[in-house]
């Protein structure tokens, strides 16, 4: 390596010079190395777009990042299966954990009943003010209002459960359910708003109430089904897990949502791997122009290549001066295509509407808008792959130009 | 370094079915210092002994001496460095790097050597000017005639006073002043330096600066004369 280094600028000269010998080749090398990795930055940035909110859209159906509860709710979601509302330790941890919101909710299987249908639905009393960040419901709203305070008296059901009632905004429902005694109780509620889900599986279902009012329907005063807590990004929630669970009081189960559903979590883990197969896949798909390029560009210059070997290069200079050469075009392509990668995901990332192949995806919970995620991972990663594959790559004609005879090079035409 | 001493060289080339013989049982001893023209007609060996010398090509037998070292057994990475530290190329053609300048191609040799970035520039501008290519030390190979091209490859062989100088034809594409300046040059490093010179060469003047003829034919030496 001494050797190399003393000999970089001569090894520099050359492979830069030998690069723009043929500005044609080179060029269309270029430009396919930096449409390469434009695909793959590109490419990588819609995917992980696409995935990102399909997580975050499976995180919103569960809801919440970390969920505490009895442990036995997530089995049986049944009203004895409640908690106390937090207080005392956890209390005073959840409101400085620096957690972007936390609240609580009841969640207790009900019937409905319209004055033509009845159905089963899934009851959940919540505190209004925090379902914007916690399940994005209050942007659904389709017609009415979303629920105001913990005491509203109104309810909020889907577009698609008021078709099934036959009922509509304004009207008046019958809500069934029964309390931890097993008594009945019900109570008539009038629609103060319906919504549309993402995923309209979820409109049929999901029906919702302030917590205070379904607490005193179904007596269980100062009890809630689960506190559910938000953070600024899913990835990151281990450190906010670690201070919850630690104050959470002995008895309560505190899960995070990769732990909850492990569905979303093998999505999560896959989605790296992915987009290496993929990066993978592109690079090997420009390694058969690059080799191709350097065994042109040395068949070109056997003699020259033999001149240098008889003047005393050892071979081993003559491998790392291809290399360099075959790493300036890596670089020069890579710096390219990251650029053009930037310019072209940048203005996307606002949004980018794709309504037109959405729909038959709306049943995996994507949504119309897609917004590309160009993240600095998946920029390191593609180039990684591009410079160290590359490299590997050119070893071989490398290695050949370099134990070519010197006479006899020196004597082609 | 100093003598070299050849013992029973023998070199054949393949050519589909036919073999043809480059050397054919060479015993030759050339002292430090010695100013050697090889003659002979085309295809008597006389470029393919010069390779065997400079370690360029390896012998299919016999023995080649520099000074101690059997050079015909080195490995290529020793050879390489043999060839650098110590010996000066003038090639029959194609003799500088089309990329590089004439001076970046008189510099090479002393760039990969280790020579410092002053040092070879000043030594690579004398010798330039020195073979009489002062102006065009910023041409590339492209730009320069056949003979100035020769001169080129010349500065650089003798510009860092290896221990010999090898050169095939070196006057090939000179005119008669050129060649004459060039063999006054070549005479003049031997006198001042000690460099041993080995010339082959076609060109009767040329054989009259050397101190030492050796004609060959088919692969044999069959005169060897000190005049
Ligand atoms: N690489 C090779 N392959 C086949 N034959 C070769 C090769 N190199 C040399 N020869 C043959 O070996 C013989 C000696 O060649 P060499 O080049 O040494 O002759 P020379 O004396 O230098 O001739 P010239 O004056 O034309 O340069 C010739 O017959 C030549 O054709
Ligand atoms: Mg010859």
């Amino acid at each position: 390596m001494a050797v190399f280094r003393l000999n970089f600028n001569t090894l520099l000269t050359l492979s830069w010079r030998n690069l723009w010998r043929n500005y044609r080749r080179t060029g269309i090398m270029l430009g396919a190395i930096a449409i390469g990795v434009w695909a793959m930055i590109f490419m990588t940035a819609l995917m992980r777009g696409m995935v990102d909110d399909m997580l975050n859209q499976g995180i919103r159906n569960l809801p919440g990042h970390i969920q505490i509860q009895h442990p036995d709710f997530l089995d049986d979601p049944n009203v004895v299966n409640s908690i106390a509302e937090p207080s005392g330790e956890l209390l005073l941890v959840l409101k400085q954990s620096g957690t972007k919101r936390w609240a609580t909710r009841i969640k207790v299987a009900a019937v409905i009943a319209s004055e033509r249908e009845t159905r089963g639905i899934n009851l959940l009393g919540i505190e209004p003010d925090a379902e914007a960040d916690i399940s994005g419901l209050p942007a659904l709203i389709s017609e009415g209002r979303f629920l105001e305070t913990n005491q509203d008296k109104g309810i909020v059901i889907g577009a698609k459960l008021a078709e099934r009632l036959e009922t509509r905004l304004g009207k008046r429902v019958v809500v069934m359910s029964q309390d931890p005694d097993n008594n009945l109780s019900e109570r008539g509620f009038r629609i103060v708003g319906i919504y549309r889900a993402k995923m309209p599986g979820l409109e049929e279902f999901n029906v919702y109430t302030a917590r205070d009012t379904l607490q005193q329907l179904l007596h269980i005063e100062g009890r809630v089904s689960q506190i559910i807590l938000v953070d600024e990004d899913y990835r990151e929630i281990e450190p906010l897990y670690e201070k919850i669970s630690q104050a959470t009081p002995p008895g309560l189960d505190t899960r995070t949502w990769y732990q909850i559903d492990s569905y979303l979590a093998a999505m999560f883990n896959m989605m790296d791997g992915f987009v290496l197969v993929w990066v993978v896949i592109i690079f090997l798909a420009l390694s058969f122009g690059l080799v191709n390029t350097l065994v042109m560009a040395i068949f070109e210059r056997i003699r020259e290549i033999g001149l240098i070997q008889a003047l005393g290069m050892r071979p081993a200079l003559i491998v790392y001066q291809i290399l360099l050469e075959s790493l300036l075009l890596l670089l020069i392509g890579l710096a390219i295509g990251n650029s053009l990668a930037v310019a072209t995901v940048k203005p996307l990332e606002s949004g980018l509407d794709i309504s037109i192949v959405a729909e038959g995806m709306a049943m995996m919970g994507v949504s119309s808008m897609l917004y590309p995620n160009l993240t600095l991972y998946d920029m390191v990663l593609a180039n990684s792959v591009v410079i160290i594959l590359g490299i590997l790559t050119s070893i071989l004609p490398a290695w050949r130009a370099a134990s070519l005879d010197p006479v006899r090079a020196l004597n082609t035409n | 370094m100093s003598a070299i001493h050849c013992h029973q060289l023998c070199k054949t080339f393949k050519q589909g079915d036919e073999i043809i013989t480059g050397l054919d049982h060479v015993d030759l001893t050339i002292e430090t210092g010695e100013f050697v023209c090889l003659s002979g007609p085309s295809g008597s060996g006389k470029t393919t002994l010069l390779n065997a010398i400079g370690g360029l090509d390896t012998p299919d037998s016999g023995e080649i001496h520099m000074g101690d070292i059997r050079i015909d057994q080195l490995e290529r990475g020793a050879l390489a460095d043999m060839r650098l530290r110590h010996i000066g190329f003038v090639f029959q053609a194609y003799n500088l790097i089309p990329v590089l300048s004439a001076q970046e191609n008189v510099e090479f040799v002393m760039q990969v050597q280790g020579v410092s970035a002053q040092e070879r520039a000043r030594k690579a501008r004398e010798i330039l000017q020195e073979v009489g290519l002062e102006g065009m030390e910023d041409r590339r190979p492209a730009q320069l005639s056949g003979g100035q091209q020769q001169r080129v490859a010349v500065a650089r062989a003798i510009v860092s006073h290896p221990d010999l100088v090898l050169a095939d034809e070196p006057t090939a594409n000179l005119d008669s002043v050129a060649s004459a300046h060039l063999m006054g040059l070549f005479a003049s490093l031997n006198e001042h330096h000690r460099i041993t010179f080995v010339i082959s060469t076609h060109d009767k003047r040329v054989m009259g600066y050397a101190r030492r003829l050796i004609g060959m034919r088919d692969g044999k030496i069959i005169s060897d004369e000190t005049q």
